[in-house]
């Protein structure tokens, strides 16, 4: 029965606590968090700063073991990070600043003997032009902008077709218009080829607009708060928007509140 | 001036500060691209031809040499300080019959050979060291010890070791080359930014595979400024050691020049032979490694020029 169910689930994250070692301290990052991903979801881990989401996205890499629990990826526990989960991070140092923009969307297709050195260059060029880039094909990481860096590391990672995107608040080091224009493209690029895609940010409005599921952390450790809707994609209502907005906010830091209050009791 | 203190004192009070005027808002549109003055302009031929490092540096060498020639023609002293010219006749009389490019050559050889086991053995150390904590214990320890101490000061027991011969100055070669190497190329590798260790190893690339694809080429410009140091190492510990035993090695080196000519008194030879070092010195440097650095790690923005 259980088996079943977790064919069904594309991964499969259940009752995961992580937990690393500091200087002097063993830090739990999350507690038993649960959650599954579907096929061509748009999952969005949601939470304050020090709630473990990107520490959890890590694991999902294959970069931590947890220390309780297990992440099934397609079926198969995941043990180290591998070329199916592809990982978008938030620096603009991800790029390999030795290889031109061409070369760094083939490289991995080329490391993972994925495809031969002609295949992997076409399909490179095709991922590039998706992402509106194929001008600098021949130029080097440092010569682009901060958007730009991060449009080729999408490009990138799509590019391998993995069976899972992640993406490790990608957009939090952009200004504000370049944001809000990835975040388009983002979804642009989604209806091309409906990829899973599973992204950590700590900005509600930009889960609502990217997430199709939301699932909401709470802090120190890391635990599962909610999992809930976004909303549809054509509704661009935006007292629907600000209502689902401040819904979020009331579970985030209902905590909080309370924590006040009984400040204020003793 | 009371008066204006005042009346600064006031403003600092929010409630009795004046409120910004208000102003008209206004629109504009962008200006057609032909009506711009200067979008781009080339530079000024003076302005390209200071921006030629090479031409720049040869001016200063050309002013050392004025310099020079200026200081020797005043001490008049040929024994002592000969003149620039004739260190060049020197130099040219050594390179068209006394076997000066022979000598350099031999010179040159054993540094090569000395220089790559170097570079060989520094590059097993270091992925040693990055594979397994045993080995960064083998190689901080290795390097704290054997760094600080003089590649010369190894020649007389390698002279026991090895006899009188190359094999001698490949030993004290390797020596001097092996820990600046090792060193740069380590420190390198730790300081390559924990994003790109974790791209590579998100592309399933292990061992000594990741190595060569991530961590070489992240690390590049510690490693290039470590082979640097190394061959200046090299170079002095090779001259220095024919100086004191080219005598018995066979064909005998640059070293060996100098030495020779220093014991005839030939000292526009002597000057000669130093000027031929820090020629191939300077051809390595300028040539060899800044060719190097140009097809890689400027060309990467890894390091600005």
């Amino acid at each position: 029965m259980t088996l079943q169910s977790s064919a069904a689930a594309l991964l499969e994250v259940d009752g995961v606590t992580l937990q690393y070692k500091t200087e002097a301290h063993l830090v739990t990052a999350t507690y038993r968090v649960s959650f599954k991903v579907q096929s061509g979801d748009r999952f969005v881990l949601l939470g304050p700063s020090g709630c473990g989401k990107s520490t959890l996205l890590k694991a999902v890499g294959g970069y931590l073991t947890p220390t309780e629990g297990s992440i099934r990826l397609q079926g198969r526990t995941v043990d180290r990070p591998g070329p199916d989960r592809m990982m978008v991070f938030q620096e603009f140092d991800q790029l390999l600043p030795w290889k031109t923009i061409a070369d760094n969307v083939a490289f991995p297709l080329l490391a993972s003997g994925k495809y031969g050195r002609r295949e992997a260059r076409e399909k490179a060029l095709e991922y590039i032009a998706k992402v509106n880039l194929s001008r600098f094909a021949e130029a080097y990481p440092h010569t682009l902008s901060g958007g730009m860096k991060q449009r080729v590391a999408i490009a990138r990672g799509m590019a391998m077709e993995p069976a899972i995107l992640l993406m490790d608040e990608p957009f939090a080091a952009l200004d504000a218009l370049t944001r809000r224009k990835m975040q388009d493209e983002l979804l642009q690029l989604w209806d091309d080829t409906h990829f899973t895609v599973l992204f950590v940010t700590h900005s509600i409005p930009e889960a609502i607009r990217i997430g199709n599921r939301i699932l909401l952390l709470s802090p120190h450790p890391g635990q599962v708060k909610a999992e809930l809707n976004s909303l549809d994609r054509d509704n661009t209502d935006p007292q629907t928007h600000q209502a689902l907005e401040d819904k979020i906010n009331g579970i985030l830091f209902a905590d909080r509140v309370e924590e006040e209050l009984e400040v204020h009791h003793g | 001036m009371a008066n204006v203190t005042h009346m600064s004192r006031v403003r600092l009070h929010a409630e009795t500060a004046p409120e910004a005027p208000s102003r008209p808002e206004y629109y504009s549109e962008p200006v057609a691209d032909e009506s711009f003055g200067v979008v781009e302009k080339p530079l000024s031929r003076w302005e390209r031809l200071t921006r030629i490092g090479a031409l720049r540096k040869l001016f200063l060498l050309v002013l050392l040499a004025l310099i020079w020639e200026g200081y020797a023609r005043w001490l008049d002293n040929p024994l002592i300080f000969p003149t620039f010219l004739a260190t060049m006749g020197a130099l040219f009389d050594g390179i068209v019959s006394g076997g000066l490019l022979q000598m350099s050559w031999t010179s040159l050889r054993v540094l090569l050979v000395g220089y790559g086991v170097g570079i060989l053995l520094a590059s097993l150390l270091t992925v040693l060291a990055i594979t397994t904590r045993i080995g960064t214990d083998i190689l901080e320890t290795m390097t704290a010890m054997f760094n600080p101490l003089p590649a010369i000061a190894l020649l007389p027991l390698a002279l026991i070791w090895f006899g009188l011969g190359e094999a001698s100055l490949v030993f004290v070669l390797v020596h001097s080359v092996l820990w600046a190497v090792a060193l740069n190329t380590h420190s390198g590798f730790l300081s390559v930014s924990p994003t790109l260790k974790m791209v590579g190893r998100n592309y399933g690339l292990r061992g000594l595979r990741y190595v060569f694809a991530i961590l070489i080429p992240a690390a590049f410009a510690s490693i290039l400024s470590g082979l640097k140091i190394g061959w200046a190492f090299a170079w002095r510990t090779l001259i220095a050691a024919e100086l004191v035993f080219g005598v018995s090695s066979g064909s005998g080196g640059l070293g060996w020049f100098i030495y020779q000519n220093k014991n005839m008194l030939e000292i526009p030879s002597v000057f000669a032979g130093l000027f031929m070092v820090i020629l191939i010195g300077l051809l390595v440097e300028n040539v060899v490694f800044s060719t190097l650095e140009r097809v890689t790690v400027r060309r990467w923005g890894m390091q600005n020029s």
